[in-house]
């Protein structure tokens, strides 16, 4: 039985605004709020009108204050509840609060404070038939969304360039945190099928960026030098961590009119950046290096924790992806906000200045040619 | 020094509103210690309003939502570099103003310094990545001003294209190209991109399908990305013609490309006929294209079938040249080059579930196949030499 601990609503008394919340307006419940995106989520989804309750799990509370503001008049109310999804206690939670959205984001490639690979993947897979065995069994919950991620479709040289969400890779990946979410997201299709009466609505984000995102491959664009594969320049998509935030609190209410938000849908920026490009726009100088130096490095950065960099970003880093997101835009009714091009100029805003600034780079060209002759031709 | 800041500020947010990235000058006040830099920013702000038109991308984002701030945190690390960077510049830029001009003018001829900055001005551009690719990876610029560029002298000096029937081609809206496959390197799919690209009045980039080994080979596959070539696979196929663009496919693959010297000029099986269901689904016209000399390019007598398997390949090719004489081998026999257009073959006039009939998939595909085969023999007999 997990500890309960109860923080933050400041009312105190959990059951009364129970009470209300089933009468009234929606409970949400959120996994993973610890992490990065789960905090802003939950910060995002409290604004949300007619939510009266959000109860946020995970094995550790938020590095972010949740609880609160001062003007707490128009929040929804908040409860952490300390607890590991991979055990049952979050059926009792689910039952205790009459849950009626849930919102699984306990899915991702690393996990905080654990860079033990098993750890991972019973947090991912466990954890997930866990909480949709919970789920299956409370009658209350309407709405599950999963937080999946674009790397179910693998990085291969053998498949289509751009991945529409009802394509099927030639090789599903055979490891790693895409194989995880591979098997969640077969689990979260048995469990449609089960409870027909639930709206589900997956979505297989692109790499998420953004200032302040805790993402493989944001710290990677951190690295002074980027190490990369000689002989390769993947083309890679970016979703900012706003519309991340935005494309899942829109999942998790009800869908605007002439918008269907359950169903599988692809989320990323528009357009597409070379890594040779996106690392020139930081002014990060990159290092190709053949690929047994490069996975060595990257196991040796893992072993050091230096760096959890995964043999699927590895791939990722070596023959990219692409996806497809007509869906997102006109089924789902959302057009991100900031393009590829767009998160990764925010990235570069918030990180350090690389050893070769675009800006400093554009000046020196520049100052040559200026000094050309052709300036003193129509000047003279 | 405050006014140069205000200055620099200034002309930072008319170089953002125009879109002349170059002109935007942090720190310009310092960079005016060198020979008439203010004089020099003026000029730069006034030249080549043409110019404009080339970048449409403002700088860096960086300097686009806050310059002051962004000058400032570029100027603090950077101090120690600038002064280095800076006089490596001006000596490249003084020595071309000054002694190198006149060698530069008689070497490159009358417009080099129009020439150079247009040169300096694409090297900035892909330095600092304000570039664009599509979802394929292609690389509208590089492919023009690099590989295009490259690849023209052979096409046009060594084999001598003859390109003909380019009228057939469309200047808008998608189309696909059927060829035949020949000469153990495909050279002919890089001619045919040429032929393509200068011969129509709206300069199209010829997309082609090719196959996975080129995705699989490191270095090569970045190329072809680059160049706009993508997998050949129906979804990657249907989404070019749907976006419009013309698309190149040699169905023979590589049982076109590697056959004995003995079979030239005669077309293998055409596929599966993938093809023209991906045309017929986007109701795109398939233009046939006979290509004549690149099977002389390599004349290929043998097949080294076990090394072949060895190294992965699906074949390893042995000539009059090759292995003998190692990597001069692999230099083409200057052959004298016809690039034929046909007819466009519409496929617009058939019902949408025309693309799942098989019958009529296996008589586009022969219609076509006949066609470039046809085209050929008629070629080969008005041709005068392999080499003239």
């Amino acid at each position: 039985m997990g500890a309960i601990a109860c923080r933050g609503s400041e009312s105190g008394d959990v059951h009364t605004e129970d009470g209300k919340g089933l009468s009234v307006g929606k409970v949400v419940l959120v996994t993973g709020v610890a992490r990065h995106l789960g905090s802003r989520f939950v910060q995002t989804i409290r604004r949300q009108p007619g939510v009266d309750l959000v109860v946020g799990v995970d094995v550790q509370p938020s590095a972010h204050d949740l609880t609160g503001s001062p003007d707490t008049a128009d929040l929804a109310e908040y409860t952490f509840v300390r607890a590991d999804i991979r055990r049952p206690t979050v059926a009792r939670v689910i039952a205790e609060h009459a849950v009626d959205t849930v919102v699984h984001l306990n899915v991702s490639t690393t996990m905080l404070g654990s860079t033990s690979r098993s750890t991972v993947k019973e947090t991912n897979v466990i954890g997930t038939m866990q909480l949709l065995a919970a789920v299956q069994k409370a009658p209350s919950v309407q709405r599950l969304v999963v937080k999946s991620t674009t790397s179910v479709y693998g990085s291969a040289p053998r498949d289509p360039a751009v991945f529409q969400e009802r394509m099927q890779p030639k090789t599903l990946p055979s490891g790693g945190f895409a194989k995880d979410a591979v098997e969640v997201e077969g689990y979260v299709r048995g469990f449609a099928r089960r409870r027909p009466d639930v709206a589900v609505c997956v979505l297989r984000f692109a790499n998420i960026v953004g200032p302040h995102a805790d993402t493989p491959l944001n710290e990677y664009f951190s690295l002074p030098v980027l190490p990369t594969v000689l002989g390769y320049d993947p083309r890679l998509q970016f979703v900012h961590e706003d519309d991340a935030v935005e494309v899942l609190r829109l999942a998790s209410v009800d869908p605007r009119r002439g918008t269907t938000n359950s169903g599988t849908f692809n989320v990323a920026g528009d357009g597409v950046l070379l890594l040779s490009q996106a690392a020139r726009r930081l002014g990060r100088p990159t290092v190709p290096m053949l690929l047994p130096a490069v996975s060595w490095i990257a196991g040796l950065a893992r072993q050091t924790r230096v760096l959890d960099f995964s043999p699927e970003q590895m791939r990722l880093l070596t023959h990219g992806r692409v996806v497809d997101t007509t869906h997102l835009r006109e089924t789902f009714g959302y057009t991100p906000r900031y393009s590829t091009e767009a998160a990764l100029a925010d990235l570069g805003r918030s990180t350090r200045a690389g050893l070769l600034p675009p800006a400093e780079v554009a000046r020196w060209t520049s100052r040559v040619a200026e000094l050309l002759p052709i300036g003193r031709g129509d000047n003279g | 020094m405050s006014s140069a800041r205000d200055q620099t500020g200034q002309a930072g947010v008319v170089g953002q509103v125009v879109g002349e990235a170059k002109v935007i000058p942090i720190g310009a006040g310092r960079a005016a210690a060198g020979a008439g830099g203010a004089g020099g920013r003026k000029l730069s702000a006034g030249k080549k309003p043409g110019k404009k038109a080339d970048s449409p991308v403002a700088l860096v984002p960086v300097a686009a939502d806050a310059p002051e701030a962004a000058a400032d945190a570029v100027a603090a690390p950077v101090a120690r570099g600038r002064g280095f960077a800076d006089s490596v510049a001006g000596a490249v830029g003084g020595a071309l103003a000054g002694p190198l001009g006149g060698v530069a003018h008689r070497v490159f001829g009358k417009d080099w310094e129009s020439r150079a900055a247009g040169g300096l001005d694409f090297l900035r551009r892909r330095l600092t990545g304000e570039y664009q690719v599509d979802e394929f990876g292609f690389d509208p610029e590089l492919t023009e001003k690099v590989l295009l560029t490259a690849v023209r002298p052979i096409a046009e000096k060594y084999f001598r294209l003859d390109v003909r029937g380019a009228e057939h081609l469309p200047t808008e809206g998608g189309a696909l190209v059927v060829a035949n496959h020949s000469g153990v390197l495909p050279w002919d799919a890089l001619m045919t991109q040429v032929a393509i690209h200068d011969h129509t009045p709206t300069q199209r980039h010829l997309r082609m399908l090719a196959a996975d080994l080129v995705f699989v080979l490191p270095g090569v596959n970045e190329l072809a990305r680059k160049a706009g070539h993508t997998l050949a696979c129906n979804e990657d196929a249907q989404r070019l013609l749907e976006l419009g663009e013309i698309v190149g496919v040699w169905p023979e693959g590589f049982k076109g490309i590697g056959k004995p010297f003995a079979d030239r000029y005669k077309l293998q099986r055409f596929g599966r006929g993938g093809f023209v269901s991906s045309a017929l689904k986007a109701g795109v016209p398939i233009i046939p294209c006979s290509i004549m000399g690149a099977e002389e390019t390599y004349p290929m007598i043998g097949n080294a079938k076990t090394l072949a398997r060895l190294l992965g390949l699906p074949y390893v090719p042995i000539t009059p040249t090759f292995p003998w004489l190692g990597p001069l081998g692999a230099v083409p026999l200057p052959t004298k080059w016809t690039i034929q257009f046909g007819e466009p073959i519409p496929t617009d006039s058939y019902p949408p579930e025309a693309a799942d009939d098989p019958m009529l998939l296996f008589n586009l595909t022969d219609q076509v196949r006949e066609t470039v085969q046809h085209t050929l023999y008629r070629l080969l007999v008005q041709r005068r030499s392999v080499f003239f």
